[in-house]
């Protein structure tokens, strides 16, 4: 029921995903941060129960941490990131799933590139231009396949997630009222909007 | 009174020593030498070759790594080993011992590839051999590894990096050294010349003591030459040829490592060079 999805621009990658923490009939909460931020130059929109939604964020986000403890520093690219998380995901798979999918996007400090990453709970994965997870796709990726472009500015990326964004919230049948925008950029990881404020816990 | 302690490896002397180490160390330099030098466009690693009998068959299992490029023939190696595409390691001492290392360098660097879609940086592979050595020195009461490398590698994130690794599990990263059979002679002549391009140009400078001078970084055919000047050094004979030494170089091409053996032809001619040069500033 999450909507998760991202968008790469020249320079940098969008991250956005709707803030609700609903079960059954419920709905717990409408301000979470589905955006765990991985590194410094890294997030993960993730999707699913939010058992394995934060506990795999923070697995991933805190090895990723151990890793730079560990070598002086140095940080891995948002390649290697995503194959790592990838492999998580695989190795756990026939043990005990993590039920979660996931839209990755880094900025790579070294190679001054940005790059997304899509991948599902059976640890498929591909790099793309733009994506999204879950009923999302249905409504987004043609608005995302006929307005994106190479060579995008950060301004043009946000406005393609906002129209996939309106056009959730008119024709999606669950009410996502707030939605949480981050962008990965040479600058790091930066909150652009949010519906609702994370921080109001 | 040194000898109490001697035996196990696992237990440290009165003086605070580990003499199993020590004495592992020793036997490194009883062992063919190797000089490795980084150049600003890539690492040259030279080694002298001890092999005794013209009997010997040239190694088939170590030929299949170091294919000339563009060429069909393939060179065999007795002290130059592949860890990965992008990592490669001179050895000094016990070979059987090397053996293990270096199979353990490989596998990291496999599993590393595997888990990130990426190369390993050079000094994790490094500092994994390393750890791995240690433990030998503290637990278990097996004998150290009686092995030097010298590690040559690149990665994004440091460029060329070139490291020296020992019986104890200790490690620096280095600009120019040498291991094995009169390694101080040969640091010694590195000390004097890595740095300083070519002597003329330097002719008419006055070299100030105590002032940090700019280390100017050879290019690889200096780093030849230097690198065949340093074995020249340290060998026991007097004329060197080809088949006493074992020339390799890793350079950059198109984004990825290229390791290349020279052939006795190439390392003639850097032989000659260096002879040309010597006789040129009126050495004897």
């Amino acid at each position: 029921m999450d909507s998760v999805f991202g968008v790469e621009y020249d320079g940098g990658v969008i991250i956005a995903s709707d803030q609700n923490n609903a079960r059954s009939i419920l709905t717990y909460q409408t301000n979470l941060d589905k955006v765990a931020e991985l590194s410094s130059h890294s997030a993960m929109g993730v999707s699913g129960p939010n058992a394995d939604l934060v506990n795999f964020s923070q697995y991933i986000s805190k090895n990723l941490a151990l890793y730079e403890l560990s070598n002086n520093g140095l940080k891995l690219s948002p390649h290697a990131q995503a194959n790592f998380t990838r492999g998580e995901l695989a190795t756990a798979l026939r043990k005990g799933p993590y039920q979660v999918n996931i839209m990755l996007g880094g900025y790579d400090t070294i190679k001054n590139q940005a790059s997304l990453y899509w991948l599902d709970h059976l640890a498929a994965m591909a790099k793309v231009n733009y994506g999204a997870q879950g009923y999302a796709s249905s409504f987004c990726l043609s608005i995302m396949d006929r307005d994106w472009k190479e060579g995008l500015n950060q301004e043009q990326a946000v406005a393609i997630v906002e129209k996939c964004i309106k056009e959730l919230q008119v024709r999606f049948l669950i009410a996502q009222p707030n939605f949480i925008i981050k962008a990965i950029d040479k600058d790091g990881v930066n909150t652009l909007s949010f519906g609702a404020d994370p921080a109001d816990n | 009174m040194a000898r109490r302690y001697d035996s196990s490896t696992t237990t440290f002397s009165p003086e605070g020593r580990l003499h199993q180490v020590e004495y592992a160390i020793e036997a490194i330099n009883n062992a063919g030498t190797c000089v490795g030098i980084l150049a600003k466009d890539g690492i040259v690693m030279a080694s002298e070759k001890r092999v005794t009998s013209g009997l010997l068959a040239p190694s088939k299992a170590g030929s299949t790594s170091f294919l000339i490029h563009g060429s069909e023939s393939r060179t065999s190696s007795e002290k130059t080993y592949k860890l990965c595409q992008h990592a490669a390691c001179n050895v000094a001492g016990l070979t059987a011992d090397a053996n293990i290392l270096i199979d353990q360098a490989r596998l990291k660097a496999g599993r590393y590839e595997y888990q990130y879609c990426e190369e390993i940086p050079i000094e994790q592979l490094v500092e994994h051999v390393c750890n791995y050595k240690q433990a030998y020195t503290q637990y278990g009461g097996l004998r150290p590894f009686g092995v030097a490398f010298l590690f040559a590698g690149y990665d994004q994130h440091n460029g060329f990096q070139l490291y020296q690794s020992d019986p104890s599990g200790n490690y620096s990263g280095w600009k120019a050294t040498v291991i094995g059979a009169n390694n101080q002679a040969g640091k010694s002549l590195l000390k004097n010349e890595y740095g300083s391009s070519s002597a003329e140009e330097k002719e008419g400078e006055m070299k100030v003591e105590g002032v940090a001078e700019e280390i100017a970084m050879p290019d690889i055919n200096e780093a030849l030459r230097l690198a065949v000047k340093v074995l020249n050094k340290t060998m026991d004979a007097t004329a060197t040829s080809p088949e006493k030494m074992e020339l390799f170089c890793m350079t950059l091409k198109d984004g990825a490592c290229v390791h290349k053996i020279m052939s006795k032809e190439e390392t003639q001619k850097v032989i000659d060079e260096v002879e040309a040069e010597s006789s040129a500033a009126g050495d004897s």
